[in-house]
């Protein structure tokens, strides 16, 4: 391992919350079962086969933990979706699939933590009652696969996973299930597919939740590695405890990961919504590189609307509502949501004023284009039309009226697709154009605009389309 | 001839019996074995994991031929995949990609979707672009077979550490 992926000593910043990341980086630690027993490993597990499963979903629940994958779901909720008289066997996968680009911490997690995410695990099979759990890891993590596995066997060798675990006749298999460099693995019903041993086609909503019908159509529960790791500290605190932390209906801990042009870019556990913009970019990150000013910042991952720095967000409803700018939102799910964004996976990306937003633009497109499935046209051929022009867009080869075309496109797949693929390639073209009209139009070339009318020219023009 | 040597076959068996419920769940893991083992999946090894899972071949294809993880051509001894997407992109990675092939001496005119992989002369390297490998803060960021490298900034220096 060694690099910066793990760097032992490395102190958090002060204004982090560390508790899933409580281990990162810690001098002294490493991922043996025996030194995360001597801090009290596996001690929630065993209060939690004491508990009945209805009361740890209940105090999941009343934690108000939101998925960190991306959707920002409640968990507890989620788990109740299982249909009551439901008799199949039920299952629980864990998605490491960590592919939204900008996002970097189930990685240390797995790589450093394995054990907290066993436990999480087991915890969370024992409360919805599976007896048998993938974790799904994405391909480019093959030493996080031996880690993790190598954990799954110490867990096993200490009465922690197999059967009849520490006596409470609950058994529990684990297994570790890489996957080979596809992001819609990471889409959950893709996902399910790809574990099935197939093309990971999204499956449609309804009637395909997990919930009801996952993994070999049987109810399914899917949650981030990070999620995961949560639900041991809400066994340890208590639900209600747990949801002190962090601000309302945005509760407790999350990791953020920070890349881009900031001083030093890397990843920070925060009370969700107790920090601010601002602070993340000035505090942790040690403020934008000298003489640079902000210009954007994609708050969640890739798929979110980008921000520009000069906007003005209005938040909250009648006496409640404020202005915010940029600099003040406090990094929390609901308030990204009412800034027009997403709190996502937690990947924020800074841009500064160096950065041309059409080559970004670009640069995203292309990921799309790349990664759609391509089971629905809109998203197939829509992903590909984009990137092609912003393609020409970079190389000085579109016309101005290739921005409301490049616009059209995004706007004619988001919500006629099959899985949300569908909004998260078409999220940034969208916000990109609304928000740097201006700056993606003066990348474009007027003079282009009649060579469409113009059959001499025709043959160029199409030539330019490839 | 195609052989599947007995150790490896037996790793796979074992792969296998965690998938209880089905059998075809393991065709990655199984092609992860078998390109880990012969670098890449030849239309033989591609029939020999259907026989292995009682799949018709086209059900282990259409895996291959998904999946960029997966290769049909042999890379080189050391495979380079460097990350294209924006966090790294505006680290320098596309510039990282330039020098490793100047330094490496590959040529990528040929680079297509279809074929995304340029080998160097000699056999010993290969390279190809990949999508974020969840690394965004510490770009530019490569990976070397199996191994895992942030803030490249020395091409010459890093394939220095593979010969
Ligand atoms: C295109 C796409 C990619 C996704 N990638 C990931 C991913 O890499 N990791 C992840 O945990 N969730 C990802 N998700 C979200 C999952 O579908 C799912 O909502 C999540 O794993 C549920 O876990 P949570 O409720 O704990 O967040 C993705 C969703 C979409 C639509
Ligand atoms: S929206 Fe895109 S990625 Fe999702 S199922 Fe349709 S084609 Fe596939
Ligand atoms: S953009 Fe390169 S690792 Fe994420």
């Amino acid at each position: 391992m060694g690099g910066i992926t793990y760097q032992s000593g490395r102190a958090p910043h002060a204004k982090e919350h560390r508790v899933i990341f409580r281990n990162i980086d810690r001098a002294g630690w490493d991922t043996s079962i025996d030194t995360y027993r001597k801090e009290g490993g596996y001690e929630q597990l065993k209060k939690a086969l004491g508990m009945e499963r209805a009361a740890i979903i209940e105090e999941v629940k009343k934690s108000g933990l939101r998925g960190r994958g991306g959707a920002g779901f409640p968990c507890g909720v989620k788990w109740t979706f299982i249909p009551p008289n439901n008799t199949k066997p039920v299952y629980l996968i864990c998605n490491g699939d960590e592919s939204e680009p900008g996002t970097f911490k189930d990685r240390y997690i797995l790589h450093q933590d394995p054990h907290q995410l066993i436990e999480g695990m087991a915890i969370a099979c024992f409360a919805v009652g599976a007896n048998l759990a993938y974790l799904y890891l994405r391909e480019e993590f093959p030493e996080a696969a031996r880690i993790v596995e190598k954990a799954i066997a110490e867990a096993h060798a200490n009465g922690f996973l197999g059967k009849n675990i520490q006596g409470s006749g609950f058994d529990l298999e684990i297994y570790v299930h890489r996957g080979a460099g596809a992001y819609i693995c990471g889409e959950e019903t893709g996902l399910i597919e790809s574990l099935e041993g197939k093309r990971p086609y999204p499956r449609i909503k309804p009637p395909f939740f997990p919930a009801a019908m996952g993994l070999y159509l049987c109810p399914t529960i899917v949650n981030n590695v990070e999620t995961l790791c949560h639900v041991k500290h809400i066994i340890e605190m208590g639900g209600d405890e747990y949801a002190k932390t962090g601000t309302k209906n945005n509760t407790g801990t999350r990791i953020l990961c920070v890349s881009g042009d900031v001083q030093k870019p890397g990843y920070f556990e925060v009370e969700v919504g107790k920090v601010t913009m601002g602070e993340v970019i000035n505090d942790l990150c040690g403020g934008l590189r000298p003489g640079r000013k902000l210009r954007a910042v994609i708050p969640g991952g890739s798929s979110a609307k980008v921000l520009r720095a000069d906007e003005i967000f209005t938040v909250g409803r009648g006496d409640d509502a404020r202005k915010l700018t940029i600099w003040d939102i406090p990094m929390d799910f609901d308030t990204l949501a009412a800034c027009g964004s997403m709190a996502g996976s937690g990947g924020v990306i800074v841009m500064d004023d160096s950065r041309s937003m059409s080559w970004v633009l670009n640069n995203l497109n292309n990921f799309y284009a790349h990664e759609s499935c391509g089971q629905c046209t809109p998203c197939r051929e829509g992903s590909l039309w984009m990137k092609k022009i912003t393609d020409r867009l970079v190389a000085g080869k579109a016309s101005p009226s290739d921005i409301d075309t490049l616009y059209g496109v995004a706007k004619n797949i988001d919500g006629r697709t099959i899985c949300a693929f569908g909004e998260a390639c078409s999220w940034p073209t969208e916000s990109f154009v609304e928000k740097f009209r201006d700056e993606l139009v003066a990348d474009a070339k007027p003079s282009l605009e009649s060579a469409i009318v113009n059959p001499e020219t025709l043959t160029a023009a199409a030539g330019l389309c490839d | 001839m195609f052989t599947v040597p007995q150790d490896l076959e037996a790793e796979i068996d074992e792969r296998i019996t965690h998938y209880p419920v089905s059998k075809r769940s393991a065709v990655l893991p199984v092609l992860h074995h078998l390109q880990q083992h012969f670098g890449y999946l030849s239309e033989e090894a591609v029939e020999w994991t259907a026989a292995k899972l009682g799949l018709e071949p086209i059900k282990v294809l259409e895996v291959v031929t998904f999946y960029p993880g997966f290769r049909q051509e042999a890379p080189g001894k050391y495979h380079i995949r460097v990350c294209r997407t924006l966090s790294c992109a505006m680290a320098g990675s596309h510039e990282l990609m330039d020098s490793l092939c100047e330094k490496a001496g590959i040529d990528r005119s040929g680079v297509t979707h279809h074929h995304p992989i340029a080998v160097s002369p000699d056999g010993k390297f290969s390279i190809e672009f990949a999508e974020c490998l969840a690394s965004c803060g510490f770009g530019p960021v490569c990976m070397v077979n199996d191994d895992f490298h942030e803030a490249v900034t020395d091409a010459e220096g890093l394939l220095k550490q593979y010969s």
